[in-house]
């Protein structure tokens, strides 16, 4: 006798009853708070705001609770919410040269206006664990000084002035917003840098990474690595002027690359540039170098058939949100389908004479 | 009981009108792909996101809602999106085939009959039925735009060759109405005839993948095949063990550590019914 | 103040249902379906007053052809859509009577790999009903029938499918439409 199996409601009600006790762990611990996660682990709240296209760190700490420290899981929450606000209009583009700067650095000159700040880094810590961390959360006081002057100019201003580097004119063209309208391939530059920005890091990352491998070497340079506030402004046509709505914190990285020239441009140095939301140095350095990867047919370079080249493998397959759904959906019930398969399979089989074990009970 | 927080059916307006405008577009064009600007849904893409859009475009307070998983509205999938829209449009839901207005499926078609009066919206994963053989969005546009579909036939016959059969049995490519080829979502081949001359109009909604495709009711439907290896509609061929019936589509369930198989009806509320009406199968007690 | 009035009292739930009876009309050529809800400024119908509240925005580029081109007509859909008015050639969805909206030519049928990207007519008539050219195709059982005001330039519009316009003909408050993939033969009186 066969029973079907049922309760698939109370199976979910359970599951997420369940879940809601592991994500508090033991009771007899201090639960944390939004403060303590947005203030302590600020860099996981600013990888969550940056992927999840959504500039709000106390909803990222929200969700890195709910989502137990899955920062996917929390991106994807961020950007299940963002859908559901209501968009008022587009923001001025931020001025990155009017950065109140934290941290700057250019690796192509070893001095230069502005000066070079290291700002809270962990580039010259040595990976020890910390075992103090572990006993006391004291906070030791940083030495302090004069902040620096706020104009802080681009690196790359200073190779323009030489006809060194490319032109980037100032384009007022409204940038397309594939959060609105579906990716079209080809995708111009400003769609590109969109999709990079919200890309997945671990993936942005290999891919650049495997261009200073050698597929699509292109000799990137930090020209500089910027990390600060910028106020935003927003037009509003009613007073026809714009007015500061706020600040956000930055990465900004501009790679300088080398260039030989090509049939239509000249030698010079080219650019690749990356912005992302919140201090995400890691991210910004990558997306600077697949930029520039994927710019070769608007500077004539060859098509080399790298991965990072190819803007169609790189736009569908970097946003984690999509990756993540339709990899993990495959644990969905696909019993219909395998069905199907099995019935094909043992019908192949007996017809080449292999199924010699002969039916299964029944 | 509506969750008040959100707009009924949960999408803001702005979004329905645009995938509403998809949908029209869809049913102008049977079997084109429209690219619409998926929103990221409360659930993963590849969990039925494009379903739960058209559905929300298009369902009235009116309406009674059905949503199937492999055939079951038991599946802890058919559940979520059940009673995510319980929640959000405070929508009469139900089980059974006949009395709902909009189904909503994942991999099956009922195996009632459907009418006019009907809509049966698809989760679709894939949408490009060319995908598997050319990766590339931008080359697979071109071959529709040219009815280019060669390569299709050419991997057909290679398995035919190989095989003896056309080794394809779920999402199995249907030509619409001569002209485009389309994707019929990860159904059993078993189904495909059932989407020809349909009386219920059918929407086809991929979330990741970003579009929306349709068939008014009766369109014409037809699974490649060649003369001389013609489409078959094929099951398990048994009889379902608990309503006997022998024209479902049936899961295969392993009921002991010996590997006893019994066979059931996929389609559970068609089983029930049956059941309902006396019907017994072998494996009932 | 014509221009604040006539929209969508309970904006979600009537356009769900105007959208309901836009989608089965498109789905089903030759049925005629009512629209409720909307009451826009003389001289458009009601049910194309609903069409508009329901599928235009501002995403959606209008050409208002011939006499629907008022100030209260400009005025109502500015201030319950905002949909940006334009001509024919750039439109996503014209609105007026046929005689208006002619030359066809001048409206976009798509392209070969994006014949969706089209502009849907929307055709104020004065008499709408099941009877007149017979329509064949996807979405009609055996026949249909409907009152169309001409036949040639339907004819010639299917004759490009997959490209091509989408039509949906108001009448007060009632709504048809004739998709691209109809095939139109003659009434059978004329």
């Amino acid at each position: 006798m066969y029973v079907a199996v049922k309760g698939g409601e109370r199976a979910i009600e359970n599951a997420h009853a369940w879940l809601a006790e592991e994500r508090r762990g033991d009771p007899g611990i201090a639960a944390l708070t939004l403060e303590q996660i947005r203030e302590q682990l600020s860099l996981a709240v600013n990888r969550v705001m940056a992927e999840g296209s959504l500039y709000d760190p106390d909803l990222a700490a929200l969700a890195i609770k709910q989502a137990r420290g899955d920062l996917i899981e929390a991106i994807f929450l961020i950007r299940a919410y963002r859908t559901t606000l209501p968009r008022f209009g587009g923001s001025v583009p931020v001025d990155t040269a009017r950065m109140n700067c934290m941290r700057r650095i250019s690796a192509t000159f070893k001095d230069l206006p502005g000066g070079q700040v290291l700002g809270p880094t962990f580039d010259y810590t040595h990976r020890l664990l910390d075992f103090k961390l572990a006993a006391d959360g004291q906070a030791p006081k940083a030495p302090t000084r004069e902040a620096a002057p706020s104009h802080v100019p681009h690196v790359t201003e200073f190779l323009n002035r030489e006809g060194l580097i490319e032109e980037a004119p100032a384009d007022d063209t409204p940038p397309p917003d594939l959060t609105r309208a579906p990716l079209e391939l080809p995708a111009s530059r400003a769609l590109r840098l969109q999709a990079l920005a919200r890309a997945d890091e671990g993936f942005t990352l290999g891919m650049a990474y495997s261009t200073q491998r050698g597929y699509a070497r292109n000799h990137a340079f930090v020209g500089e690595l910027r990390i600060g506030t910028v106020p935003v402004e927003m037009d509003i046509p009613e007073l026809g002027f714009s007015i500061e709505i706020g600040e956000i914190e930055v990465t900004e990285c501009e790679t300088v690359n080398q260039f030989k020239g090509s049939k239509t441009e000249p030698p010079q140095f080219t650019r690749g540039y990356g912005l992302v939301f919140g201090q995400t140095e890691r991210k910004a350095i990558s997306m600077a170098l697949v930029d520039r990867a994927l710019r070769w047919e608007e500077l004539g370079e060859d098509n080399q058939g790298a991965p990072a080249q190819d803007a169609e493998f790189v736009l569908y397959h970097g946003d984690n949100i999509q990756a993540t759904g339709f990899l993990e959906h495959i644990k969905l019930p696909h019993y219909v389908d395998f069905q199907s398969e099995l019935e094909l399979v043992r019908k192949l089989r007996r017809e080449a004479g292999a199924d010699t074990a002969g039916d299964v009970a029944e | 009981m509506t969750d008040h927080a959100y707009n009924f059916a949960y999408l803001d307006e702005q979004t329905k009108r645009m995938i509403r405008r998809a949908i029209l577009k869809g049913l102008a064009i049977p079997g084109y792909q429209v690219p619409f600007a998926s929103r990221e849904m409360p659930m993963p893409y590849g969990w039925g996101t494009g379903g739960v859009q058209v559905s929300a475009a298009i369902l009235t307070p009116e309406d009674r809602f059905k949503v199937i998983d492999q055939g079951a509205d038991d599946t802890t999938n058919a559940v979520s999106i059940r009673s995510f829209f319980e929640r959000t449009a405070g929508v009469a839901t139900t089980t059974r085939t006949k009395e709902a207005t909009v189904i909503q499926t994942r991999h099956r078609i009922p195996e009632d009959p459907l009418s006019e009066g009907q809509i049966l919206v698809y989760q679709v994963p894939i949408p490009e039925p060319l995908r598997f053989l050319e990766p590339r969005e931008t080359e697979t546009r071109k071959m529709h735009a040219l009815q280019e579909y060669g390569l299709m036939h050419v991997k057909l016959y290679e398995d035919i060759a190989r095989h003896g059969h056309i080794a394809t049995a779920y999402a199995y490519p249907v030509k619409v109405e001569g002209r485009y080829v389309m994707d019929p979502s990860p159904i059993p081949k078993f189904d495909n005839p059932k989407m020809s001359g349909c009386p219920a109009i059918q929407l086809f909604g991929a979330g990741r993948e970003q579009r929306i495709y349709a068939l008014p009711p009766y369109t014409r439907v037809v699974s490649l095949d060649f003369e001389d290896h013609p489409f078959e509609a094929s099951k398990a061929d048994h009889a379902c063990g608990l309503c006997d019936a022998t024209d479902s589509y049936l899961d295969e369930v392993i009921v002991d550590d010996t590997g006893t198989r019994v066979f059931v009806c996929s389609d559970t509320d068609y089983c029930e019914g049956r059941q309902a009406q006396g019907f017994r199968g072998k494996d009932t007690a | 103040m014509t221009a604040l009035i006539g929209g969508f009292t309970t904006p979600a739930t009537h356009s769900a249902h105007a959208f309901r009876g836009v989608m089965t009309a498109m789905a089903r050529p030759g049925t005629i379906e009512t629209l409720h809800g909307a009451m826009p400024p003389a001289p458009l119908s009601p049910a194309a007053g609903a069409v508009l509240l329901t599928l235009c925005d501002a995403d959606t580029p209008l050409y208002l052809a011939g006499d629907t081109d008022t100030t209260d007509v400009r005025a109502w859909v500015a201030f319950h859509t905002g949909a940006p008015l334009t001509g024919p050639e750039t439109c996503a969805f014209a609105l007026g009577r046929w005689d208006a909206l002619l030359p066809l030519s001048r409206f976009s049928i798509g392209t070969a790999e994006y014949p969706d990207r089209s502009a849907t007519l929307i055709v104020e008539t004065d008499r709408l009903e099941a009877a007149g050219a017979t329509l064949t195709g996807p979405g009609i059982c055996t026949t249909a029938a409907l009152s169309l005001p001409g036949t040639g330039d339907f004819r010639d519009n299917h004759a490009r499918f997959p490209l091509g316009l989408d039509f949906l003909f108001t009448c007060g408050g009632r709504v048809a439409a004739l998709p691209r993939s109809t095939s139109i033969s003659a009434p059978k009186d004329c």
